[in-house]
């Protein structure tokens, strides 16, 4: 039962990713761009109940193994769309995010949805507020991913001239950097303070806040990384090498999210 | 006789020379009164904005009537003649007539299809009517160029291309800055281009505009237009740092924006963009200022490329409009030829109505007792007579002498036939006073070129 709303997400999702491609393709259909939104909204919405009813089934925060945590993070991409959409009105983002979403979504299908058992010592307050902060910054750093894959697309298109469908279509390159940018300051807060309350919880549950255990060191050259980008943006660096900077970052995200995690040993092992 | 066109534009010759021969506004009409003044010279006008300099004449031997206004040229700026030889172009007879109607289209423009030239051209037409330089010859030939460049304007896409040019140019900068609200200009030199970019993106919100130019009071002037602050010229790169969007046409022969003055500005100004748009010609930014990180450099062939991806096409728009002046100046030239008659038939009539008149006090003198009615009839019975003879050989000359091939065959044979040239009684018919002058129904007023 709880599966259907899981699977009717991604129907939304799906029909979501074929409106903002065709919109992509055809712009002066705006009411695609909207019934996409739509379609976003309440895709977002019928995950978000299939969370909640995970979550009173098994007693927990559904974020424990390696299904909950890209579920999760899909969820978290969409919510951070969906407010920088209210936002800013960039139709285009979508055509790029959703597809992103979907990607995360298929292998959280395919894999065992199995609500595996969780060592007492884990079950505390610390367990939801570390997960749900540290995901929403992940997935503010996915956004700031693909808003710079973008920016540098549309970069590429205006020096080399390629004034043609495309360069029409995508933003404009002052804004994207804006919201990349916007991302990444608020993505890295979220993530610091994920790591905080993880090792709070830590303390709590071992008395060791910090035990250079894979997943926390490579958590913390993540953090490094943004923070090196953030204080790099403060002096004065902008554009084609922030892009490239926001994508490296999520690049070790993903690479933390999907390697460490997986052959990982200790308690982020999945 | 013929008509020649003597000049130079920013095709044949840099700023430095243009601005040499440069004749301001003012001092036209003093100038062709002194170029009418060489020997030759029959109706004369002058052209002179910051892209041409040129003087459309009629003139008695076309070569000749070349070296002199070379010679007034020379006279006049005081430049030497071997130094004016390579610099300037000449367009004679139907050259001449061709070149015109190229201009007043803007084919021959920096930009093809932008309507400030026809507006120029006919500020330099009222000033050569005032001065009464003009007669039958130049005035045919702009008032018939000014209806090319309308039928050119109406019936391709040209002119629509100029005006998407600096449309292109904000919609790039759209793309870059997203809201241009708040940004800043700076025009570096100036033109009909630039200006125009100028306007449409103060029409788009650009609030900051500045304005550097070498002669500073020009940039002052323009300044004060366009409610911005202007800026000697040497201090141009150190305000670049407050610049979003450059728009440089300062027709200099060589690079003005350097890769390392840009490279320190970005630097300067932490990495924000600059949208830069050469329109000048040559390029005044070295195009190695494009490979500096977030600045984006496009000049007017970037531009136009993207219009044409908009227009489809404005070479095949160009090469319309080229079409529709050469019939243009086909018919132009038949309307001239059609002139050559002229003579020939006002020297007919004269010779045939002086026999006629003879003839006729001879019978009636010789008839006694006619009454006024009867003398009445005789007299419009010769006219009828005379006219009804007359008809189909004036047809065939003005027929003759419109065409190509036998018209002078044709004018020649008539003045054997009739005898005409052995008493002729008057001068050579001087075929500029036969036609009033007449003014050009007055065009909107364009804006005046700021250079």
């Amino acid at each position: 039962m709880n599966l259907t709303f899981f699977f009717a997400a991604i129907a939304f999702y799906l029909i979501a990713t074929a409106g903002y491609c065709i919109f992509f393709v055809q712009p002066e259909r705006k009411s695609i761009a909207s019934i996409s939104l739509w379609a976003t909204f309440l895709g977002f919405v019928l995950h978000f109940i299939y969370f909640i009813l995970r979550w009173s089934e098994s007693g927990r925060i559904p974020v424990t193994n390696f299904f909950e945590a890209i579920n999760g993070l899909g969820m978290g991409i969409v919510l951070v769309f969906l407010i920088m959409e209210l936002r800013y009105r960039i139709p285009a983002l979508g055509t790029f995010m959703l597809p992103l979403v979907l990607l995360l979504m298929a292998p959280a299908a395919i894999t065992s949805r199995q609500i595996a058992g969780l060592n007492p010592i884990l079950k505390s307050a610390w367990l939801g507020i570390h997960t749900s902060l540290a995901l929403l910054g992940d997935a503010a750093f996915a956004f700031a991913f693909i808003v710079s894959l973008m920016y540098l697309i549309q970069e590429h298109q205006l020096k080399h001239k390629r004034l043609g469908a495309i360069f029409h279509r995508l933003p404009p390159l002052d804004v994207m950097d804006t919201i990349s940018y916007r991302a990444l300051s608020i993505g890295w807060p979220l993530f610091t303070l994920g790591m905080i309350t993880g090792s709070i919880w830590a303390e709590s549950a071992w008395g060791t806040y910090w035990s250079w255990q894979p997943k926390e060191t490579a958590s913390l050259l993540v953090w490094v990384l943004y923070l090196a980008v953030l204080h790099l943006r403060t002096i004065g660096w902008r554009g084609r090498k922030m892009a490239y900077l926001s994508i490296a970052g999520f690049l070790f995200v993903l690479i933390s999210f999907f390697v460490v995690s997986r052959i990982g040993v200790g308690k982020h092992t999945f | 006789m013929g008509i020649v066109v003597v000049g130079l534009s920013h095709k044949s010759a840099p700023i430095e020379v243009r601005e040499k021969l440069y004749f301001p506004e003012e001092t036209i009409p003093a100038a062709l009164g002194k170029l009418m003044s060489y020997e030759g010279i029959r109706e004369s006008l002058i052209i002179s904005t910051c892209n041409r300099v040129e003087i459309y004449a009629y003139v008695q031997d076309s070569a000749k009537g070349v070296d002199r206004i070379k010679q007034f040229i020379s006279d006049y700026h005081g430049i030497a003649r071997e130094a004016l030889e390579g610099a300037l172009y000449v367009y004679p007879d139907a050259q001449g007539v061709r070149h015109t109607f190229r201009v007043a289209s803007s084919l021959d423009s920096l930009v093809l299809g932008e309507a400030q030239i026809l507006g120029q051209l006919k500020d330099a037409y009222d000033i050569a009517l005032k001065a009464k330089t003009t007669s039958t010859i130049l005035n045919k030939l702009i008032k018939k160029s000014i209806s090319v460049a309308k039928r050119v304007r109406t019936e391709t896409r040209l002119a629509e291309g100029a005006v998407s040019i600096s449309s292109a140019a904000v919609e790039l900068a759209k793309k870059i800055f997203g809201d241009l609200t708040g940004k800043t200009v700076m025009l570096l030199g100036a033109g009909e281009m630039a200006e125009l970019a100028a306007q449409h993106l103060l029409s788009n919100g650009v609030k900051n505009i500045m304005v550097a130019n070498r002669t500073f009071e020009r940039a002052e002037e323009l300044a004060k237009e366009f409610k911005g602050d202007a800026i000697r010229f040497e201090h141009f790169p150190d305000a670049l740092v407050m610049v979003d969007i450059l728009i440089c046409a300062t027709g200099a022969p060589n690079y003005v924006v350097k890769r390392d003055m840009v490279a320190k500005v970005i630097k300067d100004r932490r990495h924000k963009p600059i949208f830069m748009i050469d329109i000048s010609n040559p390029r005044n930014i070295e195009p190695e200022v494009d490979k500096v990180d977030n600045v984006y450099l496009y000049d007017i062939d970037d531009l136009q490329s993207k219009v044409d991806v908009n227009t489809g096409g404005r070479a095949k728009e160009a090469e319309r409009a080229e079409e529709l002046v050469t019939q243009e100046v086909e018919t132009y030239l038949q309307w001239e030829r059609g002139l050559d008659a002229v003579p020939t038939i006002v020297d007919l009539r004269e010779k045939v109505e002086d026999i006629r008149k003879r003839e006729l006090d001879k019978t009636i003198g010789s008839l006694n007792g006619m009454t006024d009615d009867q003398k009445r009839a005789v007299d419009i019975m010769s006219q009828a007579i005379v006219n009804k003879l007359l008809h189909a050989p004036l047809v065939v000359l003005k027929q003759a002498a419109a065409s190509t091939d036998s018209g002078d065959a044709t004018l020649a044979i008539a003045r054997k036939l009739f005898n005409l040239d052995k008493e002729l009684k008057r001068p050579v018919h001087d075929r500029a006073a036969e036609q009033p002058v007449e003014k050009v129904p007055g065009p909107v007023k364009e804006r005046k070129d700021v250079c």
